[in-house]
Parts: structure tokens; C-alpha cells; sequence
């Protein structure tokens, strides 16, 4: 039987402030256990939190970017649980009112435009870490994560694969990077999604019983397991079972989820608006500032490319996956002028070397001014294309200037003409036959006379200078 | 006349005329606390060291009108952070728990020059109006040791009565500063929610808790009020309003004075006594001046049923985080995670507290929430309509503090409903938010104090406590003082 799935994602991201979203304490990643918290994170009894007016701007700006409708008004809520990394026995989010609300991301699948719908963002904060001692029967707690600021973004279930979900997480972990609000990390767990997943038949309406696959801390891991639940939720239902509504954890080594409590250890959180937190206000000229200090986002600056740029739609896509490429694009083209050049460039020289060292265009030994350096030798001719990938990955390697490079190698291209003739001479003597293919007519076979003079020069040959050369010795 | 007997004001007019000193009126209190206190039981910790070198120190300090109490010992109810200071909400739970910081409202009576003397006995976690729910011992009413004091600020309230302190703190959640001053026999206000920080007030129902002073006149009620009113950046909830100096509002006369007297407030179920004793007061304002009519509050009779789910419902979620994993109590028998909350838990709160953490934590629960927590929260909007409509015809409403004076130790214990129906005359106020002060009114044949009871609209401090210092006008001395 023919089965569509069907996806929604909830993901947290960790708001890059300072401070903890209800108390002062610093938020910085690896600290000592328990060395940023403070009597308001650690619960101690009589303390009350306060909202970090920050958080609640990221927030907007999120909801802004994303298409959302502002709550003028929203709640902070209690979540009620009891867990050893929850000191006050409830977390502090927002349920029935959220401060953004029915927004959507526009995801580009090969070409395709997909619209994926956010059926809400809100704000919480963190648990803290429990760590367990591997040798005694003892669990520590850190609480430094405590309370630092999280958005919650719940998709709708428009979702319908796995590749999809891959498409709408990076356009998401994009918008949130280009905003600067979180770093996007998904090592250090500042962002994290959950998956909710479920099947049913071509062409049904109604949604089948779904799971909940948590413990993905990758794109990769997220695929996989999406695949691999797909996969199980298939076979069952192909072989006439069920799918049990559970929450179920994406297990890497063994490449499959296992479930982690059935339905009848279904919690029940006790929701009620926080008492201690007065209801946030957002007024109409807040919004408007926060709008007006959006950054460009990643679908206005595609089409920007394009329409300034003249690069290929294809090539603004790629370009325009992070705020970082993208100026890196925009700087060196700044510095040579040749915007579809320095695109090609960067899309296969660049991005090669990048993707082989899983390195981010931030770590990247090679500014945008060398790489307009480099670009422009080429375009004056100083030296070869083919060259220039080789001084390019010299570059890479070393952190070095392209006119050090070709200096040092002399590598610069071969313009003495008495030398270029003395070589073509030769070649034409040692091929009468393709000399005479030429002369009958066949100037293809130029590019073969072409080719033997570059082996010769290692590819420093003036390109132009030879050709013209070559065809004033041939019509000799 | 001892030290002890003290007033706020009468004690800092012979501090500063250099009459006596910090120390010795300390260690009068305190030596009054060490003859009485057997008796009467309003402590469960008494800083008696600290406070004498504290007072030592402030009698060397520099007198300034920034600190209005310097000098001045004074007691706080045991659910206000003291840093230092072991503080238990009377509950076994939090044995050993010493707060590394100051509540607001401390930090402020201490920059104000004020001795910590202790930490009076309550209701555990303020739940009860007997101070029997204690979890350490009951305090006795010091007019007569075989009722009780009221609750849940009965050993802040005893304390003032006794001559054990020269004012206290005590926090109203439902009635339990109003109903045991009214019950001792001084006097007890309950700001505005929102007019006093509640940063170290330790939560038992968030939206209604609120710290005030429980003292033994008006006059000392407004200079502590005074000291702990204000906007405080570490709590959302207390409100940036200005806060006047309280005791220029003591004036007499109560000329264009409107009065309500709520019709639902003097019905059956009233002590004939009590409402004598009330119907007095109201004459005192009358002579002073002011126009009395009868108003009505028409929900009155859903407050209570309101109150015990959004009261329960905030305390089910505030008293989570005692779990045994960070402080005070844990019942930990190597068994896991889940047996050592349960353990712990079970052994370190007592029947009332449990009570209300299953009440609440049913409200709250899904298919519950609205029927219940909703629910509730709507009947409490119309309760605060009512007061708006009734404060539109009036300026201060009048009424009996508790329908009883105090009731004898043990007799409602295992009667919950009849304890919560005794808070009838103050919930609503309390889910209003409104100021609500008792003042004490007379005596009952019995020779046991009764209050009468002001409400004021939000933020009306002012106006309730002008009333209050004409009916203390009026009544004059109290002449008489607890035996003990």
C-alpha cells in the first residue's frame, strides 16, 4: 500500500543573550557545574523571576521573520513536573496564549517552493543537566543550563518527508542565524528538534497514530531517523498492526528509535498561567522597531542576488544558505567585480574545501580579498584558470596571498612569445598528420595542438597569446 | 510601663531622645519572650544573640531619616527570607533551610535600622487560621492560652499581643494577618497585592500572598508601611506606585467619609457579640464624621469556594521544588528517584498542607482545568467587580474580620470546612487584592478581642488606615492587657 507521511517538528533554539531568561545569570556554554546560577535559577524558596526584555525581543524578531502574527498580549505558563534538573518543579513556558502565532517558512526542494506552516513560537526556559556518576550509584546535577532562554517552533504537520523536514530545519536554523538570536549549534544543544511522525494511506485525509522521535543531534541523525521511522511505521501497518502513540529516541549507533514510555505514563503537565509573571504587553511601536531592524533575510537576499547580481537562481540559493557565505560573496565581489566568477568559484573550489574539512565559512583560511586577488589575476590574464585552482588550494592550505603563491612557484603565466614559438615550432614538427587535418579544413584539431603546449608549459601558456600564435604558424 | 510594651513610634521617640537604648529595650523583649514564651509559643526561632549585638551596633549608628526603626526589635512571620536566619515555613520540610539572601521587605527593614529579634510561628506554609497546622507546635491566644491565636500569622500576631516584640511582619493570603490581629487583639494590614514586594516571601498562592505589618496601633502599622511598600525590580508583580508617607493620613475626623456596610457580611452565621462589636466600631465612625449605607457585595458567597481552588492550585505548583534534591528535608532509603520525592514528601509536610496539594493539583488536571481553575478564576473577577461597583458609592467598607472571636485550640482541627468557611469575611478581599486592615474594637464578654475590619479600594492604604486610627481614636485604650 501506498503511505504518505506526514511531519510536523518542534524545535528549540537557545537564545543568544547574555543573561538567563528570568534572572541575571550568565548563559556562556561550559562553565564549571553550578558556577552561573543564583538563588532565582536554583529555586530556593521565595524567589520570584523576572523576564529578560531581550528574550522577548528575539522572540518577535523570530515571529517577524517568519511571517508570524505578534501577540499584543501572552502568558507565561507553568509546565508542572517533578525531574532532578527542574528545581522548581515546573518550567516556566507559555501555552494557551504564545507571543507568536501562525507563520510560516518557505523551503526550496530542487527548484520546488514549498510553503511549511509554523503554527506557533514560544518562549521558556532550560532544565538543567544531570550527570551520572559511571562508576557510583550517584547522579550530579548542573544547573547552569537552567533557566537560559529557549524558543520553542512548532511546525504544522505540512511536512511530507524526511528530506523536507532536512529543507525546513536549515531554512529555520538560517533565518535564526541571519537574525544573530541563537547560534544555531546543535553539538552544544542549542538547537534541538523533535519529530512528530505518522502515516497514512494516499490520499486519506485523516492523520494516522503518531510518534514522537526525540535524541537527534544532527540534519543527519534527523534524517535517519525519520527514514527509519517511516520504514518501522510502514511495515507495521503493512503487516496489519498498529502504531503506538509513544515518544520514541533515535538511537545513532544502532540506526534505529526504541520507545520510551507508552501512553499510559503520559504526563499530565497542569498547565495555568504563571502567577509570579505579569502578562507581556507588546506595543504596536515595539513591533515596528523591531521590524525595521530585521536584517535582510535569506529569501529577500536570493532575489536580490539575482536581480543585482545576475547569478543564476541556483547559484543565489546556495549563496544565500547563511548570512556568512553570503557576505563572503558579496565581500569579494566587492573587490573584483565579477560576481558570476566569484560565484562559480565559491560554489566549486570554495565549497569543496569546506565540505571536505567540515569547516564553516567562518573558519575559512581564505578571506574574500584573497579571494578577489586571486580572481582578479586571473581576469587580467596574470594566470590560468586552470592555475588558479591550484594556487587557490595552496591558498587553503597555508593562508597565503595568490600573488605570494604564484611569485614564489612563478607560476605566472608564459608570455615570451620567443619562447611560446620556440615550443609550437616543435609541437608542429612532431605532428605533420594533425597539421595536416588542420590545413584540410579541421580546426578542431587546434584544440589538441592547445593542449600539447600547456603540458609543456605546465599550464602557464598565455591562453589567447597561444592560440594566436598557433594559428599564425599553422596558416604558415 | 516594661520596654516591652512598647510602641513603634513611643520606642524611637526615647531611642532618639537617648531615654533608652536599642539594647536594653532588646533585651527587655527578650526577657519578656524568655518569661512568656513557654506559655505562649509565638517563636520558632528567636535570634536573641545576634539581635542584641545588632542592637548594640545600632545604638552607636548615626540617627538619620532614613532609618525610621533604627533600633527597633521587631519579629517576622518564619516565610520571609532572613539571610543567615534559619527560616522553616513552619514545615519540616525545610528543617535546616537557612536563605542566602534577604526578602524585600526585610532588606528593607533592616535598612531601616530594624533588629531581627526571631521568626514567629505560623500555619505550615500559611495554610490554616489556627497556627495549629504548625509543624512544630501550636501557638496559644496570650488572652486566653486555651484558644488559638488565629492563623496563619498567629505568632507574629501573638508576639505583638504578648509584648513579645515591638511590631512584627506578618503575609495574608486569605485573612492571615487580618484574622489573627483580630484575634489577639491588634492590629494587622493587608496592602494592595502589589504595594509590597513579595521577593522572599515564600510562595503558598502566589497571586494572592502579600507581607504587612501586624503591629500594636495604626500609627506603627503606617510607619512600617511606610518602610516596606514599593516598586522592587525582583518581583514582576509589585506594582511602581508611589508610595506615600502613610502616617500624614492620621488625622482626625472622617467629614464626606462614605462608609458600606455590606449586607452579606452581617448575616446569619455572625456572632451576636462580634456583630455588636463591629456595629460599634461603625457608630465610632459615624461620630467621627462619616456617612454609613449599606452596599452589596453579591459573590460574596463564591469566594470561598473560589479561593480553595485558585489558593490549592498555585500551592500544588509552588510547593514542588521541595523534592529533597537541593535543600532542607530528604528521606532518601537508596530506593530511586521517584520513592525519595515520595519519601520525602511524605514525611515532611503535614495532613493540611497535603490536602491542598491534592486539591490544587486536581484542579489543575487536564479535563479539570476548566471546570475548576477557570471557573474559579472567573468567579474571582466578579468578586473584584463587586468591590468596584460597591467602591463607586463608597470609600471604605466595614465589616467583621473572622464570625467568631477566637475559637479554643483543637476544636476545628478536624473540621477543614468549617476552618475554611471562618475566613469568609476576608477571601474576598484577598482575591480582590484590595487593603483590608482589623483594628481591634472591643472585647467580647469572655474578655476575648474582636477587630472590626476596613477595605479600601487598590492602593487605598491611606484612606483605611485614617478610618482605623478614628475608631482607635474613638475606643480609646484598650484598657486592659493579656495576663500572662
Amino acid at each position: 500500500m501506498e503511505y504518505e507521511p506526514v511531519i510536523g517538528l518542534e524545535v528549540h533554539a537557545q537564545l543568544l543573550t547574555e543573561t538567563k531568561l528570568f534572572c541575571s545569570c550568565l548563559t556562556a556554554f561550559g562553565a564549571p557545574p553550578n558556577t552561573q546560577t543564583c538563588p532565582v535559577c536554583l529555586g530556593m524558596p521565595g524567589v520570584l523571576p523576572v523576564a529578560n526584555k531581550k528574550a522577548v525581543r528575539y522572540a518577535i524578531a523570530l515571529g517577524l521573520a517568519t511571517g508570524c502574527t505578534i501577540s499584543k498580549t501572552s502568558l507565561f505558563a507553568r509546565k508542572n513536573y517533578f525531574y532532578p534538573d527542574l528545581p522548581k518543579g515546573y518550567q516556566i513556558s507559555q501555552y494557551e496564549v504564545p507571543i507568536c502565532r501562525r507563520g510560516f517558512i518557505d523551503i526550496d526542494l530542487e527548484g520546488e517552493k514549498k510553503r511549511i506552516g509554523i503554527t506557533r513560537i514560544h518562549m521558556e526556559d532550560d532544565a538543567g543537566k544531570l550527570i551520572h556518576d559511571e562508576e557510583n550509584p550517584v547522579s550530579r546535577v548542573d544547573f547552569n543550563r537552567t533557566g537560559v532562554p529557549l524558543l520553542e517552533i512548532v511546525s504544522e504537520p505540512d511536512i511530507r518527508s524526511p528530506e523536507e523536514a532536512v529543507a525546513y530545519l536549515r531554512a529555520l536554523r538560517d533565518i535564526l542565524l541571519y537574525l544573530g538570536i541563537s547560534d544555531g549549534n546543535m553539538e552544544e544543544g542549542s538547537f534541538r528538534c523533535d519529530a512528530n511522525v505518522s502515516l497514512r494511506a494516499a490520499g486519506e485525509e485523516k492523520f494516522g497514530t503518531r510518534t514522537e522521535l526525540k535524541n537527534m543531534n544532527s540534519f543527519r541523525h534527523i534524517q535517519r531517523a525519520l527514514f527509519y521511522e517511516i520504514r518501522r511505521q510502514r511495515a507495521l501497518l503493512d503487516a496489519g498492526e498498529e502504531v503506538l502513540q509513544e515518544t520514541r529516541l533515535w538511537d545513532e549507533a544502532k540506526q534505529a528509535t526504541f520507545g520510551m514510555r507508552g501512553k499510559e505514563e503520559a504526563q499530565d503537565y497542569r498547565y495555568f498561567p504563571d502567577p509570579d509573571l505579569i502578562p507581556i504587553t507588546v506595543p504596536d511601536e515595539w513591533i515596528e522597531e523591531i521590524r525595521e531592524s530585521l536584517p535582510e533575510l535569506p529569501a529577500a537576499k536570493r532575489e536580490r542576488f539575482i536581480s543585482v547580481y545576475s547569478i543564476p537562481e541556483y547559484d543565489a540559493g546556495v549563496l544565500t544558505s547563511s548570512r556568512a557565505l553570503a557576505d563572503y560573496f558579496e565581500d569579494a565581489v566587492k573587490g573584483s567585480g565579477e560576481p558570476k566568477k566569484v560565484s562559480n568559484f565559491i560554489m566549486s573550489e570554495l565549497m569543496r574545501e569546506l565540505k571536505r574539512d567540515e569547516r564553516d565559512i567562518s573558519e575559512c583560511p581564505v578571506t574574500p580579498a584573497m579571494l578577489s586577488e586571486l580572481l582578479v589575476m586571473v581576469d587580467q590574464g596574470k594566470i590560468s584558470g586552470k592555475i588558479a585552482k591550484d594556487v587557490f588550494e595552496e591558498m587553503y592550505r597555508t593562508g597565503t596571498k595568490a600573488s605570494e603563491i604564484v611569485e614564489k612557484k612563478g607560476l605566472a603565466v608564459e608570455r615570451d612569445e620567443g619562447a611560446l614559438i620556440a615550443l609550437i615550432e616543435e609541437i608542429l614538427a612532431e605532428n605533420p598528420d594533425q597539421v595536416a587535418q588542420f590545413k584540410a579544413g579541421k580546426t578542431k584539431v587546434l584544440g589538441f595542438f592547445m593542449g600539447q603546449l600547456m603540458k609543456r608549459t605546465r599550464g602557464k601558456a598565455d591562453p589567447r597569446l597561444s592560440n594566436e600564435l598557433l594559428r599564425e604558424k599553422l596558416a604558415e | 510601663m516594661e520596654l516591652y510594651d512598647l510602641s513603634i513610634a513611643r520606642c524611637r521617640k526615647l531611642l532618639e531622645e537617648r531615654e533608652v537604648t536599642s539594647r536594653e529595650v532588646t533585651a527587655s523583649v527578650l526577657g519578656r519572650i524568655e518569661r512568656v514564651e513557654g506559655s505562649v509559643r509565638s517563636f520558632i526561632t528567636v535570634n536573641a544573640e545576634e539581635a542584641l549585638n545588632d542592637a548594640a551596633l545600632k545604638d552607636k549608628e548615626e540617627q538619620s531619616p532614613e532609618k525610621p526603626l533604627l533600633g527597633v526589635p521587631l519579629a517576622v512571620k518564619d516565610i520571609i527570607c532572613t539571610k543567615g536566619l534559619r527560616t522553616t515555613c513552619g514545615s519540616r520540610i525545610l528543617e535546616g533551610f537557612v536563605p542566602p539572601f534577604d526578602a524585600t521587605c526585610v532588606a528593607r527593614l533592616r535598612s531601616a535600622g530594624a533588629v531581627i529579634i526571631g521568626k514567629t510561628n505560623l500555619d505550615e506554609f500559611a495554610m490554616g487560621s489556627s497556627t495549629e497546622n504548625s509543624g512544630f507546635f501550636p501557638t496559644k491566644n496570650p488572652w486566653d492560652l486555651n484558644r488559638v491565636p488565629g492563623g496563619s500569622s498567629g505568632g507574629s500576631a501573638a508576639a505583638v499581643a504578648a509584648g513579645e516584640c515591638i511590631g512584627s511582619l506578618g503575609t495574608d493570603t486569605g485573612g492571615s494577618i487580618r484574622q489573627p490581629a483580630s484575634h489577639c487583639g491588634v492590629v494587622g494590614l493587608k496592602p494592595t497585592y502589589g504595594r509590597v514586594s513579595r521577593y522572599g516571601l515564600v510562595a503558598f498562592a502566589s497571586s494572592l500572598d502579600q507581607a504587612g505589618p501586624i503591629t500594636k496601633d495604626v500609627l506603627d502599622a503606617a510607619i512600617l508601611m511606610n518602610v516596606i511598600s514599593g516598586h522592587d525590580p525582583k518581583d514582576s508583580t509589585c506594582a511602581p506606585v508611589e508610595v506615600p508617607d502613610f502616617t500624614e493620613s492620621l488625622i482626625p475626623g472622617l467629614g464626606g467619609l462614605k462608609v458600606g456596610l455590606p449586607r452579606e457580611y452581617f448575616g446569619e452565621g455572625v456572632d451576636p457579640e462580634v456583630a455588636g462589636l463591629v456595629r460599634r466600631a461603625v457608630e465610632m465612625l459615624k461620630d467621627a464624621g462619616a456617612e454609613v449605607k449599606e452596599v452589596s457585595l453579591p459573590h460574596t458567597d463564591y469566594a470561598v469556594a473560589a479561593y480553595y481552588i485558585i489558593a490549592p492550585a498555585e500551592a500544588s505548583s509552588n510547593l514542588a521544588r521541595y523534592d529533597g534534591v537541593r535543600y532542607g528535608l530528604r528521606v532518601d532509603e537508596d530506593r530511586g528517584l521517584r520513592e525519595m520525592y515520595e519519601a520525602t514528601r511524605a514525611k515532611g509536610f503535614g495532613a493540611e498542607v497535603k490536602r491542598r496539594i491534592v486539591l490544587g493539583t486536581y484542579a489543575l488536571s487536564s479535563g479539570y482545568y476548566d471546570a475548576y481553575y477557570r471557573k474559579a478564576s472567573q468567579v474571582r473577577t466578579l468578586v473584584l467587580n463587586d468591590f468596584k461597583e460597591a467602591f463607586k458609592e463608597v470609600d471604605i467598607i466595614a465589616a467583621p474580620v473572622a464570625p467568631t472571636p477566637a475559637f479554643k485550640l483543637g476544636e476545628l482541627v478536624d473540621d477543614p470546612l468549617t476552618m475554611y468557611l471562618s475566613d469568609v469575611f476576608t477571601l474576598p478581599g484577598s482575591l480582590a487584592g484590595i487593603p483590608g486592615i482589623s483594628i481591634p474594637a472591643g472585647f467580647t464578654s469572655r474578655g476575648l478581642p474582636v477587630g472590626v475590619q476596613i477595605l479600601g479600594p487598590h492602593f487605598g492604604e491611606e484612606v483605611i488606615l485614617k478610618a482605623a486610627y478614628n475608631v482607635e481614636l474613638a475606643r480609646g485604650d484598650l484598657g486592659k492587657a493579656p495576663e500572662l
